[in-house]
């Protein structure tokens, strides 16, 4: 059987050009780095780094019931965000596991932009229409945008330079539609790296042209381009979940460690009774950091021993680049899964030591 | 790039016989492939090595890679650098990051080897 073709986003020949390596990205042709991810892991934590984040998808829920059905299909409270306001969430199956994990933008009071991970879009989008029985409407939007994410402590005045709108006004996990260098943009302070920093929605025709920009008003800062290499070891430093990883449609967000992202009080929603019994009943298995001790890398599928007897997997692992340690996250028994307690990860057949730490690994000053 | 006293393996791994002593590394491209080396594992000197069996391998901040014996014999001695400073095989992987050397059982093997001009059409046509 043949491949299906790689789907791309706008920037690919751009990337190309800056001479990244290409890799496959669930179907998606996207950089997975361009100088080193080590580099640019560095450049994102001191500096400022630019994404292409465009295979992200995004759904938009439009109508009177926009937030009743937003509400129905995920986990967090929609009806209590602001316009201009975003929160993470959680889209679940009514088995209580993950259909997705979600930004929720209230763009209006009848408008909800849902930006979601790349290969679960069109899932998404199914999942949300197959339980709409409210007045509202459902749109897969995804072609229309391109997204940038700019993160570093220098994110806000590389993109400062091309706004008009006062950046500090922007508020962690809000957003304002404004123009960046003359385009319409969705101008979001959020981020999947544990740094200060923004996500653009833009026009997918004007990504080259924006992308282009940025590393020019960057410049004088240091930025540099950076692939999925590098968001992946900050996103994993600042423990930050991803679909495939730490949850998946055979996981809840107690057992993820994300809890504070179900609201049960806002009444009924999808997965809510699965939820309401796992509280009940408790979970047999948790998330938990953990750094090696022995000389490895505990990586992704690997097996997690405890007193010897096989207890858990890794669900990511990788050295840190900020720390300087292999760190990672697994699953474990809810009742080993505290900090401080020694385990051993299978390393090519033989046990390295390791034990639980705290997380997040990595926080920023503020 | 690929030197040309050098004699190499579809799997990116480079040969360079002196005497009955080859010295293996792996190719610049390998070390491109992979990006920022991390962990370099190896042998212990004494063992014996067949041709296309595992070696050791080279552990990248994305990914592990197998490093196969390029020819069969027993390994002389391994890199000590590379144990502290893996990351010299993303800087001079044709140079003095080596990675072992293996007293060589068939010489015949070293033949069946590609020439660097191979190797580089070769590599050109994977891509």
């Amino acid at each position: 059987m043949a491949a299906a073709p790689l789907r791309a986003t706008p920037l690919n020949s751009v990337h190309r050009a800056l001479g990244a390596k290409l890799v496959d990205f669930g179907g998606w042709e996207m950089p997975v780095q361009y100088s080193g991810i080590i580099d640019e892991h560095q450049t994102v934590r001191s500096r400022v780094g630019l994404f292409d984040v465009s295979h992200m998808g995004e759904i938009e829920i439009r109508g009177p019931d926009a937030a009743r059905l937003t509400d129905f299909v995920s986990t967090n409270h929609a009806a209590k965000l602001r316009t201009g306001q975003i929160h993470y969430s959680a889209m679940l199956y009514e088995h209580g596991g993950f259909v997705d994990d979600i930004l929720v933008h209230r763009a209006a009071d009848d408008q909800f932009f849902l930006c979601v991970n790349a290969s679960n879009q069109e899932k998404d989008f199914e999942h949300i229409r197959g339980l709409n029985r409210f007045d509202a409407q459902v749109e897969l939007t995804s072609d229309r945008y391109a997204q940038l994410a700019i993160q570093g402590p220098r994110a806000r005045f590389t993109l400062q330079k091309l706004t008009g709108v006062d950046l500090s006004a922007i508020h962690y996990y809000w957003f304002t539609d404004a123009t960046v260098s003359g385009v319409p943009a969705r101008i979001a302070h959020t981020g999947y790296t544990g740094e200060d920093g923004f996500e653009l929605y833009i026009p997918a025709g004007e990504a080259v042209r924006i992308w282009n920009k940025l590393l020019q008003a960057g410049a004088e800062f240091g930025i540099k381009p950076c692939g999925l290499g590098a968001r992946n070891t900050l996103r994993l430093e600042a423990k930050m979940a991803l679909y495939g990883h730490e949850i998946d449609a055979s996981i809840t967000p107690l057992e993820a460690d994300l809890e504070w992202i179900v609201k049960m009080e806002k009444g009924d929603f999808a997965g809510r009774e699965a939820v309401r019994k796992q509280k009940q009943s408790g979970i047999r298995r948790r998330l938990a950091g953990f750094e090696m001790r022995g000389r490895g890398i505990g990586r992704d599928g690997y097996e997690v021993l405890a007193d010897g007897v096989p207890a858990g997997w890794v669900t990511s692992g990788s050295p840190s680049p900020t720390l300087n340690k292999n760190i990672g996250l697994c699953y474990l028994p809810a009742a080993l899964a505290q900090p401080g307690r020694a385990i051993q990860v299978m390393i090519r057949s033989q046990p390295v030591d390791a034990v639980t730490v705290e997380t997040p690994f990595y926080k920023r000053a503020k | 790039m690929y030197p040309e006293n050098f004699r190499y393996t579809k799997e990116h791994e480079w040969v360079r016989v002196e005497g009955d002593v080859a010295t293996v590394g792996i190719t610049d491209h390998a070390q491109q492939e992979l990006g920022d080396i991390v962990y370099v594992d190896l042998p212990k000197p004494g063992t014996r090595v067949t041709r296309g069996g595992t070696l050791g391998s080279v552990e990248s901040v994305k990914a592990v890679s197998d490093v196969y014996a390029p020819v069969s014999g027993e390994v002389t001695g391994i890199n000590p650098m590379l144990a502290e400073a893996p990351e010299k095989l993303n800087a001079d992987p044709h140079g003095e990051a080596w990675l072992v050397k293996i007293k060589v059982s068939t010489p015949a093997e070293v033949e069946s080897l590609m020439s660097a001009a191979d190797y580089e059409t070769y590599i050109g046509a994977e891509k």
